[in-house]
């Protein structure tokens, strides 16, 4: 990680001496254990502030739309792969992007160290050798860092990224095959309970909407939820309906454009699943179409291309 | 100051649902909230703060103002105000002074707000000290304290098995009547006095010369960058006991409909879209900036307080750690120019 350290500061210092860009997007220290926040660094000498850890969960190809100036950006996969499709959206331009790839082994989820401390205050924490040490007021415990990652990050197919102008360090090893055993579960329920079960966690959504503008993807200028005329859905949340169908529209929204990077769940205060619903339409749209998005540049979004209403079957293999 | 010991107080809340509407912290996933309870079992008092402030009792997230029905040729209008007698047990002293700021706001010589001060004037809280503040607490840097009694009319102070009640109204002392709880002794005096003493903040935030400084930075370049990495998403406000701004709207359908009052956040661009489009706070700079302006200027230029109480909810549930107490250091620590547009 170190390593990774010192590589992002000195390739990010390059670029901006150099004026190949004007900003480097990347991560810094957090304020809090276990935590690393996004960083703009603009000056050649404020590169040290950069930084990579395991706290590097936020995607931070939200930050690149639009951009009027040339940009350089530390990418993880899914960011790499959120930026592909971003590129294909038109919302940013290849040319004036610099992407700085990092192989990434995982992201800890914070969630999951609560639940394991169960009421004890986590106050310092470090990652060494595979263990993460948790430090509290008179507790210290080491875990397992597989135990603590976002179950994203444990199913992840592309920790290195697919796009890239620099690349840190060596790939990491790649699990073979993608598996949706986390989605099994909620296909076997009856329409019925999928309902039940949606229903009782977005019983807890307060709108506050941080998944939507957590998420890459989700940059419509005016999202249906906020539209007041037609008004397609209540803006109070005396309805859980509401919250359901919120939700179920924007997933659907994001079906092939989705790289299931999970910044959405992660950044729920209310620690909603929306994973279930995101990664059941990834799998629904890779089996529909043979489509995985944010791995080429090349493919077509499916629900992008023109549809042939005629003979829909003429749909091959990559979606096209 | 009184005695009870957990297993009565538990008894205590089963007598209380019979009359008052009880509110307590329940544990919810990974978290707590406040939640009308059916049984005083439900209750964990063994929390830090919960997820969601317990101003969504007074001034719930979204709520019916009145409800209206096209008959006859005429309107009939029902008025929806919530007159039940209700507690909040729990609730920490960070919570409560912030009822004092919301009172402020919904109750001053421009404006009464019928439905916050029927609810507010029915409610009767009941504190529970901080043994244990958080490393993200900082309610001493704005007056506050881990068993400040300030708002509340019963503070608990939990010593192991038993709770030190300090008794700090009428309100409260009326709560308590027919329990006929006996007087702290000496020793479990003694026993609440080490626990206040043991429950440190271990962050302080500077705010000397805070407002000062904010008075003359609207148009600083400091606001070009400290908003960069907020997504503009309201979990900072939905989660803060200050923040109180929402929007009124009306859902109707056929003849009939509803007025209801739902939460809003200046983090939104919907909050500030005028009809023409126009939008005085076009990007995140100037919401951000709101958002600091709001509490640490503007609510002491109207109601001589800063709207924030230190609970560090925003900073726990921010989704890419943009921490208040940071962006207020690197606004202390930032030269003062007055302001040229």
């Amino acid at each position: 990680m170190n390593e990774l350290t010192r590589a992002i500061q000195e390739t990010a210092q390059k670029l901006l001496q150099n004026k190949e860009v004007e900003l480097v997007v990347g991560f810094a220290e957090g304020s809090l254990p276990l935590r690393n926040t996004p960083c703009f660094v603009r000056q050649p000498e404020e590169a040290q502030r950069l930084v990579w850890g395991y706290g590097c969960e936020n995607n931070l190809a939200n930050y690149l739309r639009k951009r009027p100036e040339k940009v350089a950006v530390v990418a993880k996969g899914c960011d790499s792969r959120s930026i592909v499709e971003l590129i294909k959206e038109n919302q940013i331009d290849r040319d004036k992007l610099v992407v700085i790839g990092v192989p990434c082994r995982g992201t800890i989820d914070r969630k999951k160290v609560t639940r394991l401390l169960a009421g004890k205050e986590l106050l310092k924490a470090e990652v060494r050798d595979g263990q993460v040490v948790l430090i509290g007021k008179e507790f210290g415990e080491t875990v397992p860092l597989e135990q603590l990652l976002y179950d994203t990050c444990l199913n992840c197919q592309h920790p290195n990224p697919v796009l890239f102008d620099i690349m840190m360090g060596e790939p990491v090893p790649v699990k073979e095959t993608e598996c949706f055993a986390d989605v099994a579960n909620f296909e076997t329920k009856t329409p019925a309970e999928k309902r039940a079960y949606l229903m009782q966690e977005l019983s807890r959504c307060i709108r506050c909407y941080a998944c939507r503008q957590a998420c890459p993807m989700c940059f419509c200028e005016e999202c249906f939820v906020d539209c007041s005329m037609p008004q397609w859905l209540s803006k109070s949340s005396l309805n859980v309906q509401d919250n359901v169908f919120f939700q179920a529209v924007r997933a659907l929204h994001l079906a092939g454009r989705c790289v299931d990077c999970g910044a959405c769940d992660r950044a729920c205060p209310m620690g909603i699943d929306l994973r279930t619903l995101t990664r059941k339409m990834v799998k629904d749209v890779q089996e529909l179409f043979g489509y995985t998005a944010g791995v080429s540049l090349d493919l077509k979004p499916p629900l992008a291309a023109p549809i042939n209403t005629t003979s829909p079957a003429t749909f091959n293999q990559d979606g096209r | 100051m009184l005695l009870v010991n957990k297993g009565q107080f538990t008894d205590w809340l089963n007598q209380l649902i019979q009359v008052y509407q009880v509110y307590a912290p329940v544990k919810e996933d990974d978290y707590f909230c406040f939640k009308k309870i059916n049984s005083g079992d439900q209750v964990t008092l063994n929390y830090t703060n919960s997820k969601v402030p317990p101003k969504e009792v007074l001034f719930p997230r979204s709520e019916k103002l009145f409800c209206y029905r096209y008959e006859n040729g005429g309107v009939q209008l029902t008025e929806q105000i919530d007159e039940s007698k209700k507690i909040i047990v729990g609730l920490r002293p960070c919570d409560a002074k912030s009822f004092l700021l919301l009172d402020g706001v919904f109750n001053s010589d421009k404006y009464h707000d019928p439905y916050y001060l029927t609810r507010r004037n029915n409610t009767v809280l009941v504190g529970l000290g901080c043994n244990q503040p958080a490393a993200t607490c900082f309610c001493t840097s704005l007056g506050g304290g881990p068993f400040a009694t300030e708002g509340l009319d019963l503070l608990l102070v939990d010593i192991g098995d038993r709770y030190v009640v300090e008794v700090l109204t009428d309100r409260g002392r009326e709560l308590l009547s027919g329990l006929e709880l006996p007087a702290a002794d000496q020793e479990a005096q003694e026993a609440a006095r080490r626990v206040k003493e043991g429950a440190a903040l271990s962050t302080q935030v500077n705010l000397e010369g805070l407002k000062s400084k904010l008075d003359v930075i609207f148009y600083d370049p400091i606001w070009d960058l400290i908003h960069e990495k907020c997504l503009g998403c309201a979990a900072c406000t939905y989660t803060c006991p200050t923040c109180h701004c929402f929007d009124i709207v009306d859902e109707a359908e056929g003849n009939e409909g509803c007025r209801i009052r739902n939460w809003d956040a200046c983090m939104f661009p919907l909050f500030t879209l005028h009809g023409s489009g126009h939008n005085p706070r076009p990007t995140g700079k100037e919401r951000f900036r709101q958002r600091v302006m709001h509490k640490f200027k503007y609510f002491v230029d109207n109601f001589n307080a800063i709207a924030c109480v230190g609970c560090g909810r925003c900073i726990i549930n921010c989704p890419v750690n943009l921490d208040i107490r940071e962006v207020l250091a690197e606004i202390q620590g930032s030269e003062v120019r007055s302001d040229k547009q």
